[in-house]
């Protein structure tokens, strides 16, 4: 059970790959791309869907693969020709084909709302462009022969005939392929009831017979529940390598087969041991459990579930190969030449290897030490050596985070579907351009940016476009541009998020601002500072609660996101031109960029995104609230001045504001205030270890790390010591 | 493990058990040593903010974040005075790892279930919470020690 369940896992994980090619597939032919290969890909990538979910019996999800395959592959032949209007739908359609593999990862196999539909227009489509249905199942096939095409109306009403005469040849390559004729026949019986007969007629004498050619013919009654389409789903790995029909009983054809085909085993037999010492006597009693010995070498190896694609095959036969029928659930591997050499390595071996390459950078770094304080001189041979050292393991730090890290296509590859709904809901055309798509980032950082990207896109279709007629009005394209860029710049991945719209109404900003009491009325704001405004918690622009972005969160909850991943966002708007949004964040979760403070004789680090400035109080700026509380003005506002030991607990008498550094921060929700140091030690980027592994949380301490001298400190959590701070005092202790 | 079946008719089994005494002033003290991980020599912790006085700090043990625990502050006694003659038991408890600072590790004793006596209904809570039961050595008496409620529990953080 396990297997199955860890082979069903694998399927899963390769239909989100396969959802992605197509996906991306079939935008780059929205986008003109004419390359054949490309519509194969996207046709293989369906089909593999399809297969893997027939192993699994997803009834729902076979259905709608299996339309969705057959107008691809009029497409693919060249019938349907690739307009904006066809793409289109084919774009809902690989949108639903998601829901409906997602609904059967949860184990609901049930109906999707606008699957039915879709499914009609599909067929309509295909329908509209020719009649020869039949060809959908031979997609990856070239040498196809038209045996099958006699039959029309795959989905033919399982009402109609009471059963099938399948006619079922394999040709030599079916079993070059490794794959078995025995196991089909057998999965043909859990189809339906079947009736087997071996048709032995082209078997020739043992001295004529080539050891590794097919010889052997079936023909197979199939009565009960079946229908066409379950039974040739049968052979669907093996079409092309094998001559098969399909007739209803009682069909035209019927009679003629059915007289021929009857098979004398007796009468083979004795033509065989007539020709030939029987020696080796080809048959075993049961036709279905036939296995010919003289392809033994070949066919009898690898009746397993993960038949390994046969190398000489071409990358199209090689997919349907490499899945060996039933069984062959969800091991295809996708195009091998596309996708380049990957190997699938379970997350938590990279992270124990990251904690190690972690641990050896920081006893690297104490031996250093070390060596310094033995006082060896820099020159000297175990000085250079440590020194390569270092090299060297910086160099394995950076390849294993490297293996951690992962492109942003994986969820920018979400973001072209969010738009085709919110357009579709605003009623606003947008074409959503990406740039930087394999940019790369940590797995984790990926992870959480969806959510605050979803939101932001949302946003700029909904609030940043203009209508189609304001746009035209203003002498713009009606289609509005949302473009979606990532990069790499100076250590951090940058991710922009632009419309060509309106930009900000700082007007209405400021009036909302004021109205809501985020800001003084006659407060003299700065363009940039009035933009930035939006980002504050309890600002909704909208006047009215609207369905795309009014959801309860607004841009506050984005920034809050992204603090979190210890990046920044800032906005830049033109009227009438188009806001920008850039985001700034950590090309990993597992380093922090730090500012490295002393207080009270701990050294503690607190994140560098969060800092604004450092300063150094001066007495007449800083005045005393009664207590312990003061406040430090800066630029003429004031702002609360926190002494961090106070706050921690490791002193009682607040240190003089004078004998310390300020480090000003900006918390949750843009409050700002002053955070009193003894000294500042200096900026490094340091591991974050997690305290809560061994031990548990601490208020105001986000995490550990361990310094140089393989001493542990304290990652500062400003905001919970704002935030406690900000309360009434603290119980001492 | 060799089983022992005791004869005496009270029909209980006693297992040979492996634990490893420690000194703590002038008690002693034993864990069973499959809690164990190493035994290290003191090294200066961090201190950590808002937590209760029998939690030294954090150490790095290899690249891990170690909480320690300095064991005579959480039985009651006088706390201990960190020095380079103290060791820290490194213990798993649970899915944690912990640091036990104590004076000296004396020995490793082998004892079967039923030399260890029950804990005398003594008024003391830390008795009740720590100690496990009591075992007569050669004139000295040493308590068997259960680290489950070592690190400071959720009630005390909403005190």
């Amino acid at each position: 059970m396990d297997a199955l369940a860890a082979i069903r896992d694998v399927f899963f994980q390769e239909c989100e790959e396969q959802l992605a090619e197509l996906e991306s597939g079939l935008l780059a032919m929205e986008g003109g791309d004419t390359d054949p290969e490309t519509i194969n890909a996207v046709f293989r990538a369906v089909h593999s869907i399809k297969g893997g979910a027939g192993a699994f019996s997803l009834e729902a999800l076979i259905r709608f693969a299996h339309v969705f395959e057959t107008a691809l592959d009029e497409m693919r032949s060249g019938r349907l020709a690739a307009s904006s209007d066809v793409l289109k739908i084919m774009l809902r359609a690989a949108d639903v084909l998601a829901d409906l593999v997602r609904a059967a990862r949860a184990d609901e196999d049930g109906q999707h709302p606008h699957a039915a539909t879709l499914a009609d227009e599909l067929k309509a489509m295909s329908g509209q462009a020719g009649d020869s249905d039949e060809t959908e199942e031979d997609w990856g096939d070239f040498e196809f022969q038209p045996m099958a095409a006699a039959m029309d109306a795959p989905e033919a009403a399982p009402a109609g005939p009471t059963g099938f005469k399948v006619t079922f040849k394999p040709r030599t390559d079916l079993y070059a392929k490794a794959n078995e004729a025995a196991l089909l026949l057998r999965e043909l019986a859990r189809v339906g009831t079947t009736e087997v007969e071996l048709d032995a007629h082209d078997v020739p004498p043992l001295h004529e017979m080539d050891p590794e050619a097919a010889y052997l013919s079936w023909i197979i009654t199939v009565t009960g529940d079946a229908d066409e389409a379950s039974i040739r789903e049968v052979f669907e790995w093996v079409d092309g390598d094998c001559e098969l029909t399909i007739e209803p009983i009682g069909g035209e054809a019927a009679g003629e087969d059915a007289g021929e085909a009857a098979f004398d085993l007796s009468a083979l037999l004795a033509r065989v041991q007539g020709d030939a010492p029987a020696e080796a006597a080809p048959e075993p009693e049961a036709p279905v459990a036939f296995e010919p010995i003289a392809e033994a070498p070949i066919a009898a190896p690898t009746p397993v579930v993960a038949a390994a694609p046969a190398p000489v095959t071409p990358p199209a036969a090689a997919n349907e190969a490499s899945a060996d029928g039933p069984a062959g659930a969800g091991q295809r591997k996708s195009d091998a030449a596309a996708a380049g050499a990957t190997i699938r390595v379970d997350l938590d071996r990279v992270d124990r290897l990251i904690d190690l390459v972690g641990e050896l950078v920081i006893n690297q770094a104490v031996l250093a030490q070390r060596v310094m304080e033995a006082g060896l001189a820099r020159a000297s041979a175990v000085a250079m050596g440590l020194d390569e050292l270092e090299q060297l393991t910086r160099e394995i730090q950076d390849s294993v985070m490297a293996i951690r890290a992962q492109p942003v296509k994986s969820v920018f590859q979400r973001m072209p579907r969010l738009v085709r709904e919110v357009a579709a809901m605003t009623g606003k055309p947008v074409r959503l351009v990406t740039e930087g798509e394999g940019t790369e980032v940590d797995k984790t950082v990926i992870e959480r940016l969806a959510d605050p990207l979803t939101h932001m896109i949302r946003n700029a279709i909904d609030h940043g476009l203009e209508s189609p007629e304001k746009r035209a009005a203003a002498g713009k394209p009606a289609e509005g541009v949302v473009r979606l860029s990532a990069a790499h710049r100076s250590g951090r991945i940058v991710i922009e998020v632009a419309d060509d719209g309106g930009g900000i109404n700082r007007e209405r900003v400021k009036s909302i601002a004021i109205e809501k009491g985020l800001i003084g009325a006659e407060a003299a704001l700065s363009d940039e500072e009035i933009d930035n405004l939006i980002f504050m918690p309890g600002f909704s622009t909208a006047s009215e609660v609207s369905d795309i972005s009014g959801r309860g969160v607004g841009m506050d909850v984005v920034r809050r996101s992204i603090q979190a991943l210890g990046g920044r966002i800032t906005i830049t708007s033109r009227p009438g031109k188009g806001s920008t949004f850039t985001m700034s964040l950590p090309l990993t979760l597992a380093v922090l960029d730090g500012m490295v403070v002393s207080v009270e004789g701990q050294t503690l680090v607190a994140p560098i995104t969060a800092i604004i400035e450092t300063l150094q109080p001066k007495a007449e700026d800083v005045h005393s609230l009664g207590g312990h509380a003061r406040v430090i003005s800066i630029r003429g506002g004031f702002v609360p001045l926190i002494d961090v030991g106070m706050a921690l607990g490791y002193r009682r008498e607040p240190l003089p504001a004078t004998q310390g550094v300020a480090l000003l921060i900006e918390g949750e929700g843009g409050s700002r205030a002053a955070l009193l140091c003894d000294a500042i030690q200096g900026q490094r980027q340091v591991v974050i270890k997690s305290l809560e592994a061994n031990y548990r949380q601490v208020p105001g301490v986000a995490a550990a790390t361990i310094l140089g001298d393989g001493r542990v400190a304290l990652i500062l959590d400003i905001d919970t010591i704002v935030t406690v701070s900000r309360g009434d005092m603290r119980k001492a202790g | 493990m060799n089983q022992v079946i005791s004869q005496n008719g009270q029909n209980h089994t006693g297992g040979m058990k492996e634990l490893i005494s420690f000194r703590i002033g002038a008690q002693e003290f034993c864990v069973d040593i499959m809690a164990i991980r190493e035994i290290r020599g003191w090294t200066a912790a961090t201190a950590l903010p808002q937590s209760p006085s029998f939690v030294r700090g954090v150490i790095n043990l290899r690249g891990a974040v170690l909480p320690i625990v300095d064991l005579a502050s959480r039985l009651g006694f006088e706390s201990t005075e960190a020095n380079d003659r103290n060791v820290i038991i490194v213990a798993q408890i649970g899915e944690q790892v912990v640091g036990l600072l104590v004076d000296a590790v004396s020995d490793i004793l082998t004892i079967t279930d039923d030399m260890i006596q029950p804990t005398p209904d003594v008024a003391s809570e830390t008795a009740k919470t720590f100690v496990r039961g009591l075992i007569p050595m050669e004139g000295r008496m040493i308590s068997l020690i259960g680290l489950e409620r070592v690190l400071p529990d959720m009630e005390l953080e909403a005190a």
